[in-house]
């Protein structure tokens, strides 16, 4: 066994870390289920493992979880599952994989989205985070490979990012288990709605396909009120979203 | 129900969509672009402009440059497969010494204390357990070494290079660059490289890649092609160059194995899996130091030890029916007697024997009992004295008395040249196969994949064969 680096939150009094029991692949009975997203190669893998306890094999390169991985922690008395989806440049297009996501996210409802990104390539993982940002109101951005941006002599203020995102934003290592404490801590708080997000909406969509969105979504909203992502809908709509038009008929993201 | 407000948003999804034109999508991505633009102009700084990016862009120069690339690759290969046969040794010699020397005559000398009946006996241990043992001692030291160095390579972020480098060549044969992934897979263990096809999204493309999986050279057959280079084909050099000479001949298998990989791809997509080259982006990773020890632990738990407890399971029956073919007699000779002589005519018109292929039937399981097989069939039909009885697998301790016991066989660099291609040639183990059924769900395409090589080793070697009576 190797011993873990030693974080400053396992001392922090808003860290519960004799709380923390990590369950690996024992998933039954939860209270929650967290879903984990991100782009290809930026270490989902590795973070999964790092929450769960379990030892998923990680590799440098593109595509390496090609199903749907899960696993399990318990976090002061209350069970989480995880699942660990495929990792996808977006969530738009048919491929197998991105439909796996997208469905996931959309019909499965997990009571928060962990977003695992790239820190040393931000904005074209941001481009993921927005459309998941549609989807769903309650997620987290999980900005890892900390080590590998400062390598590179970066700097991301995390604060702005989080205000811009209106999501919580936790820097992490997961390869040296950095952040991950902070990432239990705040994956339990949205569940529980300690905190409660209000996502960025994307914003520089030309004004026809705007004007269009508003007057799909607000039909839509008649439909179901309690939706959060009506928008998100009316753009599969648009899109010609077979599996869409299916679910809108029988109510079942509902 | 509100089905008729329903029917109402998507009649009225569909007029907006003419409304908005084709250009929808790109619209749409340039919009997100732009928010993630705005974004991380507020939130990210770079303090200069060195960094780990330019050192990564150097390394891609020359990993992936045109000139460079190959020579490297098969350096690469040649490093990992010289210190996977040279490392393997000691362990191997260890093990064997435990699990063969000392272990088992120990067992029979138990046996025969509780008064086991002599084919009880002969069955379990001489059969089942000496079977076991052999894989153990053949097969887990190369695969310690060999899964960990390859992890490692893959950690760093050397694999998606080897993709980038090949993809040219995939893309002429019509199949997916992703292939060459699947192929890096295939030299640890076959059965790994078809579970990882997954990753190619055409079902058209992982279907070649499936099937021709079995030309990348696996772990179990790796030590075959060392051994018979090392007897027979170090052997033609003077000593001092015969290990570069044995590896030379063992890549130079390894190699041929891809260009039938890609030739076969190429055959298959040109007829009976007819169809575009999807294309598909590739992002060549930041290398990354790999984390040492955990890469060598999890690359044991997971490849080695599952692979290896596979080929345990596999090999006990297949130790069990080697013992019952020599030992359970018609007429005047074994079964295996039998088996090969009646093979021997068609393994002559192959440059083989009928040992060599009765040892490929018996060693469908498992491919690293085959020459274990060889050798104690060898000495079944010649009847030379090596200390052990019918049906009993052994190895000897150098491979001078390995080739001895050949050669009194009827060997020549024929026949090793032919079984190295045989080797490289011949229907994937039942693991494989079994592999192969799970992912394809399709009885069609599993024997396609199980008899096409087969079908291909026997033209191969004959045509071998044929041209080398005709030189000499």
């Amino acid at each position: 066994m190797e011993v873990k680096p030693k974080s400053a939150c396992d001392t922090c009094a808003q860290f519960n870390a004799d709380g923390l029991k990590k369950l690996g692949v024992n998933t039954s009975n939860f209270d929650y289920v967290v879903a984990l997203a991100g782009n290809p190669n930026t270490g989902k893998s590795t973070v999964f493992n790092a929450m769960t306890g379990l030892r998923q094999h990680t590799g440098n390169w593109p595509g390496k979880t090609v199903t749907r991985a899960e696993g399990a922690f318990e976090y002061n008395g209350e069970k989480f599952k995880l699942v660990d989806l495929p990792g996808t440049y977006s969530l738009l297009s048919t491929s197998e994989d991105e439909e796996v996501a997208r469905n996931f996210i959309l019909f499965g409802k997990p009571s928060v989205t962990v977003i695992v990104v790239d820190a040393s390539r931000l904005e074209r993982n941001l481009n993921l985070v927005l459309q998941i940002l549609e989807i769903t109101n309650n997620a987290v951005l999980c900005l890892n490979l900390m080590d590998e941006a400062e390598r590179n002599n970066l700097e991301i203020d995390t604060r702005t990012l989080a205000r811009d995102l209106g999501i919580p934003v936790v820097p992490t290592s997961a390869r040296y288990n950095r952040g991950i404490p902070e990432l239990i801590q705040t994956v339990s708080e949205l569940a529980n709605g300690k905190i409660v997000c209000k996502p960025h909406r994307i914003k520089n969509i030309p004004k026809n396909i705007e004007q269009a969105l508003e007057k799909l979504s607000a039909e839509i909203k008649e439909v179901y009120p309690d939706i959060p992502n009506s928008r998100w809908i009316a753009l599969r709509l648009l899109e010609g979203d077979r599996n869409i038009i299916e679910t809108l008929k029988t109510g079942e993201f509902v | 129900m509100n089905t008729n407000k329903i029917d109402h948003i998507i009649s009225l999804s569909n007029d907006l969509r003419w409304q908005i034109g084709d250009e929808f999508h790109d619209n749409l991505a340039e919009g997100i672009y732009a928010d993630a633009a705005e974004i991380v102009k507020d939130s990210v700084h770079k303090k200069d402009e060195k960094g780990a990016f330019r050192v990564d862009a150097k390394i891609d120069k020359i990993i992936t440059s045109k000139v460079w690339g190959f020579p490297l690759m098969f350096l690469i290969l040649a490093v990992v497969l010289w210190l996977t046969i040279v490392g393997a040794n000691y362990p191997s010699s260890i093990l064997s010494g435990l699990l063969l020397d000392t272990l088992h005559p120990a067992l029979k000398g138990f046996a025969s204390t509780i008064g086991m009946p002599w084919w009880l006996d002969g069955f379990l241990i001489d059969g089942v357990y000496l079977a076991v043992a052999w894989v153990i001692a053949v097969m887990l030291p190369p695969m310690a070494i060999f899964f960990p160095l390859f992890t490692l390579l893959e950690d760093f972020g050397y694999l998606p290079r080897v993709a980038f480098n090949l993809d040219h060549l995939f893309k002429l044969s019509g199949a997916h660059g992703k292939q060459a992934l699947t192929m890096s897979m295939g030299f640890g263990c076959n059965a790994a490289g078809i579970v990882a096809t997954r990753i190619i999204d055409s079902p058209r493309e992982r279907l070649i890649a499936i099937i021709t999986n079995n030309f990348s050279l696996c772990n179990g057959r790796w030590p075959t092609q060392i051994l018979i280079a090392t007897i027979f084909v170090g052997a033609l050099v003077p000593a001092s160059y015969s290990g570069i000479m044995s590896l030379v001949a063992v890549i130079g298998i390894a190699v041929l194995g891809m260009v039938f990989m890609f030739l076969v791809s190429w055959g298959l997509s040109k007829t009976v899996l007819k169809g575009e080259v999807s294309t598909f982006n590739l992002e060549l990773p930041p290398y990354r130091p790999p984390r040492f020890w955990k890469t060598i632990y999890t690359s044991i738990i997971d490849r080695t030890l599952i692979v290896l407890w596979r080929a345990i399971v596999f090999a006990a029956p297949a130790g069990a029916v080697i013992w019952l073919i020599s030992n359970i007699y018609i007429g005047d000779a074994s079964v295996a007697a039998w088996l090969i002589d009646s093979l021997d005519g068609f393994g002559f018109l192959l440059g083989l024997n009928g040992v060599i292929l009765v040892a490929y039937i018996v060693a469908i399981p498992a491919n690293e009992i085959v020459i274990p097989t060889i050798l104690m069939l060898t000495v079944l039909v010649t009847g030379i004295s090596a200390g052990a009885g019918a049906g009993v697998m052994f190895e000897l301790d150098s491979v001078t008395a390995t080739g001895d016991i050949l050669r009194a066989g009827g060997w020549t660099l024929l026949t090793a040249i032919n079984l190295m291609l045989f080797s490289l040639l011949h229907n994937p183990c039942s693991t494989t196969i079994y592999t192969i059924y799970k992912e394809t769900k399709s009885v069609k395409w599993t024997l396609v994949a199980s008899i096409l090589p087969v079908i291909m080793g026997f033209v191969v070697t004959f045509l071998v064969a044929q041209i080398w009576r005709l030189g000499s």
